[in-house]
């Protein structure tokens, strides 16, 4: 599971703007029924982008100038709810590599961040600033530089916030920590024999 | 300076510190369901990596599984769901593990066989690829919802990566009035705090309101701590607890006293510290009433709708089509749903038949009554439970998580609306992108049913003084 370093994610970068976008708003429930990942990049965000009979309703998503986008732009508490892992894979099928929201839910962040999704912290402030900035030219490359902290887009920058621990593993290359679970099992074998469990059927 | 349950049992399970800063914490029982585990075995099939410790893992399948018996005959009418359910049961078999099927008569919605099975006990650390595994932290022990990336973390090492919470004391105090149940307290809790007030947090539930409850009452509550965004909700354990796990299939027995002694060892100690500590007065709590597209979005019956005052709240009244100063009292409902993680269990079908008894549903209401594993169904049927709710006009239906997210057959159509005894109200949540979620305790879901519009169960029932 050799991982890479994510030290930058470049692209383009699209408002999906509002406060407690949930994950049943990122993938409803029905598109839950499968045993892999792979089809849900279509259908993310499925019930805002698309009417009763798959028409679209002119979701950002679908805005022809920010095709290709791969930076998303929301609110504060984005990914609220489920745990499900769907909500994250169908963000990162769908091509986005990065989200830039005021704060976001436990576990969403958490899923986000063992699939090298980096999730940005700004603040409603900065957040106006990058949207204000985004829209001189819609089609243009953001830059996301995990290092440094900090978001440029058509030539303005904005100080933002990593979480440590995630922006850490994203630069070592080790947000995925299976390989590091795996490393000690004799220690956790040895914790395993030593706590009070009593399952006896 | 003491000790809180969450640190204790924490201390216990930590492994090592990894690399990427966060802890490596050994998780004690994993439950897996259908809808989060396929991929994650997946990922291990192809690392080609051995389930490490299959006695601590158990499975059932609730989310997919129809509710109504005859489409209940394999294979399911719904050729995803029958991938599904062929997953599970392959996965389960080809790695040891224990699947609470339909024909071992024990399956049902996770967070209530768990229990129901003895396999929730205090002190352990409980994960699940489900938001509302916090429920099994009704018994003291530190449970939380993970990805499908850390199911196969934990199915490979019985260990994941994850940083330690805050504290957070919530104290509930005083009694609760009649027609006030632990549904109402957890909603009343969240629309104070916030759906992100528990971000970073574990909730620890007390205070006299939470001493007197029952196990099935303090279950509901913990259950939604997510929705207030704490990942983790517990609740110290006491005499309560421990007569519920006895005699429970999996529960210990002939180490019974050694284990209880185990058990009280973890409970918080008297000065133990905590991040923040928020106190409320039961008194103030009446049955409450969701409006709007998220659980923050509550009120008590007698009250009106706020008036908008930021984004969400204004897309919230454009969802639901209600306005602000509105009372909810008397709005009309399409469906009633009695069932979930959160209030599935017998005491929630015990009290909601105390009231739909000899009543008959509202003329154009379809009315579900949804046992959560067999287990309550089959007490229920044994206490004639069942007859009321049919007699009544009610679906009586098999186990399963049914409209709660509708991801089975059981879902709202085009703009209906609904009073739910579930955990969401979210957009679309009930299986139609336009359905709407009124999130309410089993009793208020009866008073819906049988008036046929938002009511005040105390009102409709003679409930109290």
């Amino acid at each position: 599971m050799a991982l890479g370093k994510i030290e930058k994610v470049i692209g383009g970068a699209v408002p999906v703007l509002g406060d407690d976008i949930d994950t049943d708003r990122i993938i409803p429930a029905r598109f839950l029924k499968c045993v892999t990942f792979d089809a849900l990049g279509a259908q993310l965000f499925y019930d805002v982008r698309y009417d009763d009979n798959g028409k679209s309703i002119g979701h950002p998503i679908d805005d022809a100038k920010y095709k290709g986008a791969s930076i998303i732009v929301s609110g504060n508490n984005f990914g609220c709810g489920s745990s499900r892992e769907h909500a994250p894979q169908a963000i990162k099928k769908a091509g986005f590599n990065a989200v830039i929201a005021g704060s976001y839910a436990e576990i969403f962040f958490g899923n986000c961040t063992t699939l090298g999704i980096v999730c940005v912290e700004a603040d409603d402030a900065t957040r106006a600033g990058i949207v204000e900035a985004m829209a001189i030219d819609a089609s243009a490359q953001m830059e996301i530089d995990v290092e440094a902290c900090k978001v440029s887009v058509n030539g303005k920058s904005f100080d933002v916030a990593i979480k440590e621990n995630a922006r850490a593993a994203f630069l070592a290359g080790n947000y995925d920590s299976l390989a590091d679970l795996l490393g000690n099992m004799d220690d956790v074998k040895k914790l395993e024999a030593s706590l009070k469990y009593s399952f006896t059927a | 300076m003491g000790k809180n349950l969450f640190q204790k049992v924490w201390e216990k399970h930590a492994v090592k510190v990894l690399p990427n800063g966060q802890t490596q914490l050994f998780i004690g029982m994993h439950l897996i369901h259908e809808v989060t585990s396929p991929q994650a075995f997946a990922m291990l099939r192809d690392l080609d990596i051995k389930v490490a410790f299959p006695e601590r893992t158990f499975a059932t399948v609730d989310h997919i599984i129809p509710t109504d018996a005859e489409n209940r005959v394999r294979p399911y009418a719904d050729p995803l769901a029958e991938e599904m359910m062929q997953a599970i049961e392959s996965n389960t078999k080809a790695s040891g593990i224990t699947f609470f099927n339909p024909e071992s008569e024990k399956q049902g919605v996770v967070h209530i066989v768990g229990p129901e099975q003895g396999l929730t006990q205090p002190g352990s650390t409980i994960a699940c690829g489900d938001s509302h595994t916090a429920t099994h932290g009704a018994f003291g022990a530190i449970a939380f919802g993970i990805g499908t990336s850390q199911v196969r973390d934990v199915l490979a090492t019985q260990t994941m990566s994850i940083a330690p919470f805050k504290v957070r004391r919530i104290e509930i105090n005083g009694k609760l009035k009649e027609g006030v149940y632990a549904k109402d307290v957890i909603l009343y809790i969240i629309s104070k705090l916030g759906v992100a007030g528990g971000t970073g947090h574990a909730y620890e539930f007390a205070g006299d309101v939470i001493d007197n409850m029952s196990m099935e009452g303090r279950m509901t509550v913990c259950n939604m701590a997510i929705e207030g965004g704490a990942r983790v909700g517990y609740i110290n354990t006491d005499e309560t607890t421990f007569a519920y796990i006895k005699g429970k299939p999996y529960a210990p027995k002939d180490n019974w006293d050694e284990m209880v002694e185990y058990w009280k060892s973890v409970a918080s100690d008297a000065d133990a510290q905590y991040d923040d500590i928020v106190k409320y007065d039961a008194a103030d709590i009446e049955p409450q009433i969701t409006w709007g597209i998220n659980p923050e979005q509550t009120i008590g019956i007698s009250e009106k709708i706020p008036m908008p005052t930021n984004d969400v709240m204004q897309e919230a009244l454009d969802y639901t089509g209600f306005a602000g100063g509105d009372l909810m009292n008397g709005k009309k409902v399409d469906v009633v749903f009695i069932g979930s993680c959160t209030n599935g269990r017998i005491e929630d079908f015990r009290e909601a038949a105390k009231y739909a008894k000899g009543k008959k549903v509202a003329e154009g209401v379809r009315a579900l009554a949804v046992p959560g594993s067999f287990g309550v169904r089959d007490q229920a049927v044994a206490e004639g439970l069942d007859k009321i709710f049919i007699e009544a006009g009610f679906d009586w239906r098999e186990p399963g998580c049914s409209m709660c997210l509708a991801m089975n057959p059981d879902k709202l159509i085009g703009s209906e609306i609904s009073a739910s005894t579930s955990n969401r109200n979210f957009k679309g949540r009930q299986g139609s992108a336009t359905g709407r979620t009124l999130l309410v305790s089993p009793v208020m879901a009866v008073a819906a049913a049988v008036t046929g519009k938002i009511s005040d169960c105390r009102e409709v029932f003679e409930i109290g003084g």
